[in-house]
C-alpha cells in the first residue's frame, strides 16, 4: 500500500517545461466539444496530411466526432482514398527527408509521444529565423526542421531578447521563458489572416483532434469504465455480506 | 463453526453473489469474443467496390475484386442472350429458384439490365474460380456450346447467366452478389442502396 | 438427472487423480491460520493477475505481429481497428504493471512475518525464482510494442550482458541474433514470452503453492498453528480454506479489480508509468530518446546498476552488483538467525532495519525513474558530482547491508515472547 501511495505521489511530478526549458502553455483540450474537434480535423486534412500521414487512423472513424461518412468524404478525403482508407500520406520518407532533412512523422499517436501541452505550445511558438534553412525556428522545439505550416493564419513573428526598460511587452505573447538574463519577447512582423485568440482557437481545435486521433477509444473508455465500476461497486456489497455471513462464526 | 442447519441468509447470499459475479464474467467475457468480428480493417477491404463499365465492349468481360473473389462483369450480345434463352432446358434451376440472386436479378437474365451480368466467380460446388469458355471453343466444349463457364476444378459447365448444367458436379447456380448502378456507367458491387 | 450426473463424476472419479479429493486438499480441508490480515491477499492477487495476462496475451497474439516492419503497426491496429482490441491491450499493459504491485506487496509481506523463515526456505526458493522469471517475462514482454523505449531498454539490457569479461560480447550477440537488436531479436522475445516463460510460470507457481500446503501457511504471529491441535486433529487455529477464504479473498479481489479497472479505464498510461510516452514512437536504431528509463518495476536496480562507477576500465562491476542485488533474496531465510518470525515480536533493531530497507527501496525505484540530473550538483567540494548519483551510491550500500548485516542484527535482537495462540 505504501508503494503503491508513493508512486501516485510522484506522478504529477513529470516535467512541465519542453526540452529546451520553454515553459508550456496547459491545452484548452475538450473531448467532448464536437464542433471543436471537426474544426481541427479540418484544420488537421488541409494543412498537415500533405506532409504528414496518420496511418494509422481511417477515415470512416470519424464518424466518432459526430459526421456522417458522406460528409467525411466530402469535406475531408482530399486525396483519392476511399472513406475506409487509412489517413495515408503521399509524400514517402524519403522524399520527406530531401526535402526537410528529416522525414515528416507520422501523427496517428504523436499527441500521446508528445502531449496536448507540448503541441499545443510548440504549434504556437514559430518564429522568424534568417539562420536556419526553412527561415523558421521553433521556441519549443530548436532547429525544427518543419517550416510554420499555419504561418498564412498565425503571421510572422520574430523571438528575441529585449532590453529589461522595454518589458511591457505585448500581453499574453510577451509570456514566455527567460533566457541569458535577457527576457525573450515576441513581436508580430506581419499579420497573418486570424488575430491572436482566433490563432489560438484554430490551434486549440487542432490539438483537440490530435488528442482524439491518438486514441479514438478514449471517450467509449471512459463511458464503460463507469459503468464497470458502478457493476464492481455491486459485486463488492454482495461478496463483503458474504464474506461477513461466513465469518460471523470465525472467534 | 454453527451446526448444519439450512441458513436461508447464507443460500441466499451465495445464489446472489454467483450470479453477480456470474454476470461479471460474461461482461468480462464481451470484449474477448467480440474482438474476433472482423476488424475495421477487413471491413474497410471487405468493401462495395465500384466499377466503371463505360468502356465494357458488347460480348467482353471485366473482373473487380470484391471481398477477396473476383466479381465478373459481362455486357452481353443479343446472340449471348439468345443463347441463354435456349439452354433453358439444358440447366438445372432455369428460373433461379434457388435463392443466390437478391429478388432484382431473379429473371431470366440473372441481372438487373439483361444485358449486364454480375456474378461471383467461384464455382458452387468447392470454391474454385471458373474460365470463361466462349463459344469459339466448341472443339473442347462440344458441338451445341453456346458460350459460358468451365470450372477447372471438376469440370461444372454453366451457362451465359451463370445457370449451372445438368449433370455437372456443381448443384447449384452462380452467386449474383449484390449490386446497384450508380450511374448508367458506374456499378457499385457489394451493396444495392446508394450512397457511400 | 440429478443422479446421472452424479454416477459420471463418479466414473470420473474411478479414472482420474481425485478430483474431489484435491479440493479436500488445496481448499476445503487445507486448513488456514484464522488471523490473516490485509497482507495476506496478495497471494491469490498474483494468481488472478497470472489468470487476466495469460487470457489477455492469448488475444493479443491472434492480432500482433512479431516483426519488426510491422509490430508497432499492428499494435495501434490492435488500439483501433480490432473490436474491443483497445480493452484487451489495455487489460495486458495494466496487468504488468499490476502482477508487479501484488508482488512485492506480497513479498514484503514475507519480510513483515518472516514468512520465508524455517520451515518454509522452499516456498520463498519458489517465489523468488517466480518473481525472476517474471521479470525476464516483463523485459521480454516490454520489447513487443516496438516503440523507442522498447528498442532502447532491449538494447541496454543485452548490452548489460556484454559486460561480463571474457564471453560478454558474443553472449550479447547470442542473445540478440543480430548485431542490434533487431527482427530476430524480437521473433525470439515473442516466442519466449508467450509460451517458453509463462510455461516455466506455472510450473514454478504450481510448485509455490504444492510447497506451501505441504507446509502449511505462515501467520501475522509467526507461530505454527499445527503445534496446537483439537481433538478432530485439526489445528486450532485454522479455519478451512474453503469457504473461509475463497470468500475473503473474492471481496478482496473485487476491491482489487475495482482499483484495476479504474486504472485501466481512466488512466491507462497512470501518467507515463504504466505505458512510458516515448514508447508511443517507433522503434528507431539511429536515434535514441534523451531520457530513457525502464519501466518502474525494474528501477530499484537500474538504480543500482548506475551508482556503481566502472572499475578497471569496465562496467561489469556495476553489473555483477545488479545481479547480486535480485540474486541475494534467495539467501534470506539463511541470512536471517532471528529467533522469531514475525514484524510482531521483533525487536528494534529488525524494525528499524526494515523500515530503512523499505525506503531504501522507493528512493533507488524513484531515482532509477529520473535522469541522474534529476537532483542538480552538488559544489566544487564534492567534484560537482550528480546528488542523485550520490544519494544512489549510499542507498545501494544500505540496501545490501540490510542482507549482509542480517545475521549480525537479527541475532542479537531482543525478541518480545511469542504468543501460545494467534491473535485476532
Amino acid at each position: 500500500m505504501k508503494k503503491i501511495l508513493v508512486v501516485l505521489f510522484f506522478v504529477p511530478a513529470i516535467a512541465l517545461a519542453s526540452e529546451a526549458g520553454y515553459r508550456l502553455d496547459h491545452a484548452p483540450t475538450d473531448p467532448n466539444d464536437m464542433l471543436s474537434l471537426q474544426a481541427g480535423a479540418r484544420t488537421f486534412v488541409n494543412y498537415c496530411l500533405n506532409c504528414h500521414g496518420a496511418q494509422f487512423m481511417r477515415y470512416n472513424r470519424l464518424t466518432d466526432i459526430g459526421l456522417t461518412e458522406a460528409q467525411i468524404f466530402n469535406n475531408l478525403v482530399l486525396t483519392d482514398a476511399k472513406v475506409g482508407d487509412t489517413m495515408k500520406v503521399a509524400l514517402t520518407a524519403k522524399d520527406g527527408k530531401a526535402m526537410f532533412g528529416a522525414a515528416p512523422p507520422d501523427l496517428s499517436v504523436i499527441a500521446r509521444s508528445r502531449s496536448a501541452d507540448w503541441l499545443y505550445t510548440y504549434l504556437r511558438t514559430f518564429y522568424r529565423d534568417p539562420k536556419s534553412p526553412t527561415g523558421w525556428n521553433n521556441a519549443v522545439f530548436p532547429q525544427v526542421a518543419m517550416p510554420h505550416a499555419l504561418w498564412t493564419l498565425q503571421g510572422e513573428r520574430a523571438y528575441g531578447p529585449e532590453s529589461v526598460e522595454a518589458k511591457e511587452g505585448d500581453g499574453k505573447g510577451a509570456e514566455g521563458a527567460h533566457g541569458g538574463g535577457h527576457e525573450m519577447k515576441w513581436t508580430q512582423l506581419a499579420p497573418g489572416t486570424q488575430n491572436t485568440v482566433q490563432y489560438d482557437v484554430t490551434v486549440r481545435d487542432l490539438v483537440n483532434f490530435l488528442e482524439y486521433m491518438a486514441e479514438p477509444a478514449a471517450s467509449s473508455r471512459k463511458r464503460i469504465g463507469v459503468v464497470v465500476l458502478f457493476f464492481l461497486g455491486i459485486l463488492f456489497i454482495f461478496a463483503y455480506a458474504l464474506k461477513k455471513e461466513y465469518w460471523k462464526d470465525v472467534h | 463453526m454453527s451446526e448444519k442447519k439450512i441458513d436461508n441468509t447464507r443460500r441466499n447470499l451465495i445464489v446472489a453473489t454467483t450470479a453477480v459475479a456470474g454476470a461479471a464474467g460474461a461482461g468480462i467475457a464481451v470484449p474477448f469474443v467480440w474482438s474476433f468480428w472482423p476488424s475495421e480493417r477487413a471491413k474497410a477491404a471487405g468493401a462495395p467496390v465500384e466499377a466503371d463499365i463505360s468502356n465494357l465492349a458488347p460480348g467482353e468481360m471485366q473482373v473487380v475484386e470484391w471481398r477477396g473473389k473476383p466479381v465478373w462483369i459481362m455486357r452481353r450480345t443479343k446472340e449471348m442472350l439468345e443463347a441463354v434463352k435456349k439452354s433453358d432446358d439444358k440447366v438445372t434451376d432455369p428460373r433461379s429458384e434457388v435463392p443466390l440472386q437478391p429478388e432484382y436479378a431473379k429473371n431470366e437474365y440473372r441481372s438487373i439490365k439483361p444485358e449486364i451480368l454480375v456474378l461471383v466467380g467461384i464455382c458452387s460446388h468447392l470454391g474454385c474460380s471458373p474460365q470463361q469458355k466462349t463459344v469459339e471453343a466448341k472443339g473442347e466444349m462440344g458441338a451445341d456450346w453456346a458460350g459460358g463457364f468451365l470450372c477447372p476444378c471438376h469440370g461444372s459447365k454453366f451457362d451465359l447467366a451463370g445457370r449451372v448444367y445438368k449433370g455437372a458436379p456443381a448443384p447449384v447456380n452462380l452467386d449474383v452478389p449484390p449490386h446497384a448502378y450508380l450511374s448508367d456507367t458506374k456499378l457499385l458491387i457489394g451493396d444495392d442502396k446508394k450512397g457511400a | 438427472m440429478a443422479s446421472r450426473l452424479m454416477a459420471l463424476w463418479d466414473w470420473f472419479d474411478a479414472r482420474m487423480p481425485s478430483v474431489a479429493e484435491e479440493f479436500r486438499k488445496h481448499a476445503a480441508e487445507y486448513y488456514a491460520p484464522k488471523n490473516f490480515n490485509f497482507w495476506y491477499f496478495f497471494g491469490a492477487l498474483s494468481l488472478i493477475v497470472l489468470v487476466i495476462q495469460i487470457v489477455s496475451g492469448i488475444y493479443l497474439t491472434m492480432n500482433y505481429k512479431p516483426d519488426a516492419a510491422l509490430a508497432f503497426g499492428s499494435v495501434e491496429y490492435i488500439m483501433r481497428d480490432v473490436p474491443g482490441g483497445w480493452l484487451i491491450r489495455y487489460i495486458h499493459s495494466t496487468g504488468a504493471s499490476a502482477f508487479f504491485v501484488v508482488v512485492y506487496l506480497h513479498m514484503f509481506r514475507g519480510l513483515l512475518y518472516g514468512s520465508y523463515k524455517q520451515p518454509r526456505e522452499l516456498v520463498w526458493v519458489f517465489g523468488v525464482l517466480i518473481y525472476l522469471t517474471l521479470m525476464a517475462e516483463a523485459f521480454m514482454g516490454y520489447l513487443l510494442p516496438w516503440g523507442q523505449m522498447s528498442y532502447w531498454g532491449a538494447q541496454v539490457i543485452v548490452n548489460l550482458f556484454a559486460t561480463i569479461p571474457m564471453i560478454g560480447p558474443d553472449l550479447a550477440l547470442w542473445i540478440r541474433g543480430d548485431y542490434v537488436v533487431g527482427d530476430a531479436t524480437l521473433n525470439r522475445f515473442f516466442a519466449l514470452h508467450v509460451i517458453a516463460i509463462p510455461l516455466v510460470l506455472l510450473g514454478l507457481v504450481s510448485a509455490h503453492i504444492l510447497a506451501l500446503h505441504d507446509v502449511g501457511s505462515n501467520n501475522p504471529d509467526g507461530i505454527e498453528i499445527k503445534k496446537k491441535k483439537g481433538p478432530d486433529g485439526h489445528p486450532l487455529d485454522g479455519i478451512p480454506f474453503h469457504p473461509y477464504y475463497t470468500v475473503k479473498d473474492l471481496a478482496g479481489a473485487v476491491v482489487f479489480m475495482m482499483i484495476f479497472c479504474a486504472i485501466l479505464f481512466f488512466v491507462p498510461e497512470m501518467g507515463g508509468y504504466f505505458l512510458e510516452y516515448n514508447n508511443f514512437i517507433p522503434a528507431d536504431p539511429l536515434k535514441t530518446p534523451t531520457h530513457i528509463a525502464p519501466v518502474w518495476y525494474f528501477t530499484p536496480y537500474y538504480s543500482i546498476l548506475r551508482a556503481v562507477p566502472p572499475l578497471f576500465n569496465s562496467q561489469f562491476p556495476g553489473v555483477a552488483l545488479f545481479g547480486l542485488s535480485t540474486l541475494i533474496l534467495f539467501l534470506l531465510p539463511w541470512l536471517d538467525r532471528g529467533a522469531v518470525k514475525s514484524i510482531r515480536y521483533r525487536g528494534i533493531l529488525y524494525k528499524s532495519a526494515l523500515a530503512i530497507f523499505t525506503v531504501t527501496f522507493l528512493v533507488l525505484g524513484y531515482l532509477g525513474t529520473e535522469p541522474v540530473t534529476v537532483w542538480g550538483q552538488f559544489g566544487n567540494w564534492m567534484g560537482n558530482a550528480d546528488v542523485a548519483t550520490v544519494v544512489a551510491r549510499i542507498f545501494t550500500v544500505i540496501y545490501f547491508a540490510f542482507f549482509f548485516l542480517m545475521p549480525w542484527y537479527t541475532a542479537i535482537d531482543k525478541c518480545k515472547p511469542e504468543p501460545d495462540r494467534v491473535t485476532m
